[in-house]
């Protein structure tokens, strides 16, 4: 037979051999040594100037809408901190790359962070199935793994996950908080139940039979998040007589389900957790939909009364200390977004980060910040104390219930707290958010 | 003979991955290893396309199946590594014997709307049943170096061990297969089912016998990228990822083995690359986060119009018009000679003499 045969796998040794070596080019090997006023290169990543971290974000894809505002919100926040002096003189670097929420290219970007760009750690790693596809990864290699993106439960496991820490409130606290308004607030009334299918509508789920009695529970119903006829389940939540119901889904089944009820005339009082209550995003996401199915709808005016949580201080409240510092901040560095529930989420994250670093000193090591988190952070930004210990790698411990108003939601009564024990009771909250430093800085 | 020819080339290209892996960074051998996960991949559907002639938008799917399969058995069974990377391709072949029964029936747009739904609705399973498959926060997988290679061992390096070994088996295989009575078989049914009917091969049989070779190398592909991503969940199973696996066996030249490493170099290296360029030139995050997928689009548009047969047909062109056509073609008694693109037995646009004046007609 012909030549070109025999040439053929000889002909793919050599491009496999030319590929390596076009590889092997791009590698970088390069980190600075430290000098002068004391700070060293402590760690990877970490130079006398800057302290370089990454992250693997939602930028395309998906779960991109909203989300991936996130990103360059706690960007923002850095480079605020880097114009005020950075972190004991040095500037954070901060490399998020995109994974379009796809776990396999999730290893692969986070891969490409430690192995190739050596970052000390990877901050606020967003997604459960993302983030779970290189927890395991980062704990052998080492790598500190700061307060995911994600309220999993899952995270807080610090003798299979010692580098990983989580930071927003989980959902099994989020349920028992929310369950415990209800016990108190609508007791003999049918409830129902409407959550996303996976960790994060169970862990919730989890938490509000915790405290509504099963009796008074007449429905549950599931929903995955690539289905969006949910017509079946509101019928079935309607005919089982609900009066109220409690969601635990993300904000574009929020609408569905106004929208989806709205038409079989069902209209039970809505308790919902704060992950899918963002007034703006939820607001905005009921009028598209509508708009889509050829109707005019007011989302203000459909998200009055909707009851939901929150752990981080309200938009609403300018008068609160750190919602007027972010708003500086967003204003200066940030400009383009909307100032909404993901641009306060991504800043109030990266004060955590900072806040963190700070308390490892002067020249952090991974295992330094891990110590230093398990040390207890003071509270800061979220309306009640971190959890965080030894033997604790979760994060926020309590939220406040509110109820939104005109498109702003608003705190009522006190802040609670609890665990995420079948027994802890759910406490309200004597201590105060302590303001926000004037420099802006922990 | 070929066998043996296929095998030393095999053993060189071993080598010299060997060779590689041990100088290049940790981060680079990661890469190798993903870069084997789609030439194996690419390298299967490649075949289905360049020499059955039939289509397939589901691939993502027969990984899908791999990597669950991988997954199922690493954790309830404690399987090896080689263990499951024989068992993935078994069980993904058995799919391919149940779609390729269907497929065999269908042809153009019809077979390509049946495996894209299959590419859609597989993945969705694991949702549906997450007692079994973990839902959306799939199964997790782990494979580590042996511990005789010592600690210090990067787990990147033995991934890119495993998984360039696999896919040199998977070469070897199939670039004897193509070479075999099968594969002239199936360039027969490609090129004019009626007149290969009519010469007595089983069409059918045939076209089922071609799919369940690409669902295995599919769901080989997906043990492997199992292994490398350390988690196997219905987000990795995208339609993207069907259409990527087609658009790199089309890029590197359907029906070349070759081409499916030019395919997979482009699907893992330009991403990465690209988004080191778009970061380290300082743009806003929107956009540098869009500019590696707009990169892999110019790039598949440039291919496209200057190499319409993928890069490998281009280089082959490129080839045959630089350099001097070899002596020994024109030695050999009794052919034409290899002017061209009609002399490659893998190219799809070969057409044997018989039919040529009926071209038009049979593609």
């Amino acid at each position: 037979m012909n030549k070109s045969h025999r040439l053929r796998l000889p002909v793919i040794a050599a491009a496999v051999t030319a590929s390596l070596v076009a590889a092997g080019c791009g590698s970088s090997g390069s980190s600075g040594s430290g000098s002068g006023s004391g700070a060293t290169a402590s760690a990877p990543g970490i130079t006398s100037t800057q302290i370089l971290i990454g992250s693997h974000q939602p930028l395309t894809g998906p779960a991109a809408p909203g989300y991936s505002e996130i990103a360059p919100a706690s960007n923002a926040y850095f480079q605020y901190v880097n114009a005020h002096g950075g972190i004991y003189g040095r500037k954070i670097k901060y490399t998020y790359l995109d994974d379009g929420y796809d776990p396999s290219k999730t290893t692969s970007v986070v891969h490409q962070l430690v192995l190739q760009d050596n970052v000390f750690g990877i901050f606020d790693g967003l997604g459960t199935p993302t983030h779970l596809a290189v927890v395991k990864y980062l704990n052998a290699s080492k790598v500190p793994d700061l307060f995911i993106a994600s309220g999993c439960d899952c995270w807080n496991n610090p003798a299979a996950y010692p580098y990983t820490f989580g930071w927003q409130l989980d959902y099994v606290r989020e349920g028992k908080i929310l369950g415990s308004y209800v016990k108190q607030h609508f007791a003999g009334k049918k409830i129902g139940y409407f959550y996303q299918n996976d960790e994060f509508g169970q862990d919730g789920v989890k938490g509000l039979d915790m405290e509504i009695p099963h009796s008074q529970v007449v429905s549950r119903q599931t929903y995955v998040p690539t289905n969006v006829n949910i017509g079946p389940q509101v019928a079935a939540l309607k005919a089982a007589g609900a009066q109220v119901v409690v969601n635990f889904a993300i904000p574009a089944w929020n609408a569905l389900f106004k929208l989806t009820s709205l038409k079989l005339s069902f209209n039970p009082t809505l308790v919902a957790s704060s992950v899918g209550t963002d007034p703006q995003t939820l607001g905005g996401l009921l009028e598209a939909y509508a708009k889509q199915g050829g109707a005019t709808v007011n989302g203000n005016q459909l998200t009055q009364g909707i009851i939901t949580d929150g752990y981080l201080p309200t938009l609403g409240d300018t008068g609160n200390s750190w919602i007027a510092l972010f708003k500086k901040v967003h204003d200066t560095y940030d400009a383009k977004a909307p100032f909404d529930g993901n641009v306060l989420y991504g800043m109030a994250v990266a004060y955590t980060f900072v806040q963190a670093m700070v308390k490892a000193g002067k020249n952090p090591t991974r295992a330094g910040v891990v110590k230093a988190i398990e040390g207890g952070l003071p509270q800061g930004v979220s309306v009640a104390p971190y959890g965080y210990s030894m033997t604790n790698h979760g994060g926020v411990t309590g939220a406040f219930i509110g109820v939104i108003k005109n498109g702003a939601t608003v705190q009522q009564g006190p802040v609670w707290t609890t665990d995420t024990t079948p027994t802890g009771a759910v406490m309200p909250f004597s201590g105060t958010q302590p303001a926000a430093p004037a420099s802006g800085m922990p | 003979m070929t066998l043996l020819r296929h095998l030393a080339a095999a053993i060189v290209a071993g080598a010299v991955i060997w060779a590689a892996s041990v100088q290049l960074s940790p981060f680079r051998d990661f890469q190798m290893a993903q870069i084997a996960v789609y030439v194996v991949a690419i390298a299967g559907l490649s075949f289905l396309i360049g020499l059955s002639g039939q289509i397939s938008l589901g691939h993502g799917a027969f990984m899908a199946v791999g990597a669950y399969t991988t997954a199922l058995l690493m954790m309830h069974l404690n399987w090896p590594w080689w263990a499951v990377f024989l068992a993935s391709p078994a069980v993904a072949a058995v799919g391919g014997a149940v779609v390729g029964l269907a497929a065999a029936r269908l042809h153009g747009p019809y077979l390509a709307g049946a495996t894209l739904m299959l590419a859609v609705a597989l993945p969705s399973l694991a949702v549906q049943f997450p007692g079994v498959f973990g839902g959306d926060q799939g199964l997790s997988v782990n494979v580590f170096p042996p511990a005789g290679l010592g600690a210090n061992f990067p787990p990147t390096r033995w991934l890119a061990w495993i998984c360039a070994l696999a896919a040199l088996v998977t070469l070897v295989i199939l670039a004897n297969l193509a070479r075999s009575r099968v594969g002239r078989n199936w360039r027969a049914i490609r090129d004019d089912p009626v007149a290969a009917a009519l010469a007595g091969l089983p069409v059918g049989r045939l076209r089922v016998l071609a799919f369940i070779v690409s669902a295995a190398c599919a769901g080989l592909a997906g043990a492997m990228l199992a292994v490398t991503t350390s988690l196997v969940s219905p987000g990795s199973f995208t339609l993207s990822l069907s259409i990527a696996l087609l658009a790199g066996a089309v890029l590197g030249g359907l029906g070349t083995l070759t081409g499916a490493l030019w395919g997979a170099l482009v699907i893992v290296l330009v991403p990465t690359y690209v988004t080191d360029v778009a970061t380290s030139h300082g743009f806003s995050g929107g956009v540098a986060a869009n500019i590696p997928i707009a990169a892999y689009g110019v790039v598949l548009i440039v291919v496209m119009l200057i190499f319409p047969q993928g890069i490998q047909g281009g280089l082959r062109r490129l080839a045959k018009q630089f350099l001097p056509t070899p002596p020994t073609h024109l030695g050999s008694p009794g052919r034409r000679p290899p002017a061209s693109e009609a002399e490659d037995p893998d190219s799809p646009y070969r057409r044997p003499p018989v039919s040529e004046h009926q071209e038009e007609g049979t593609s």
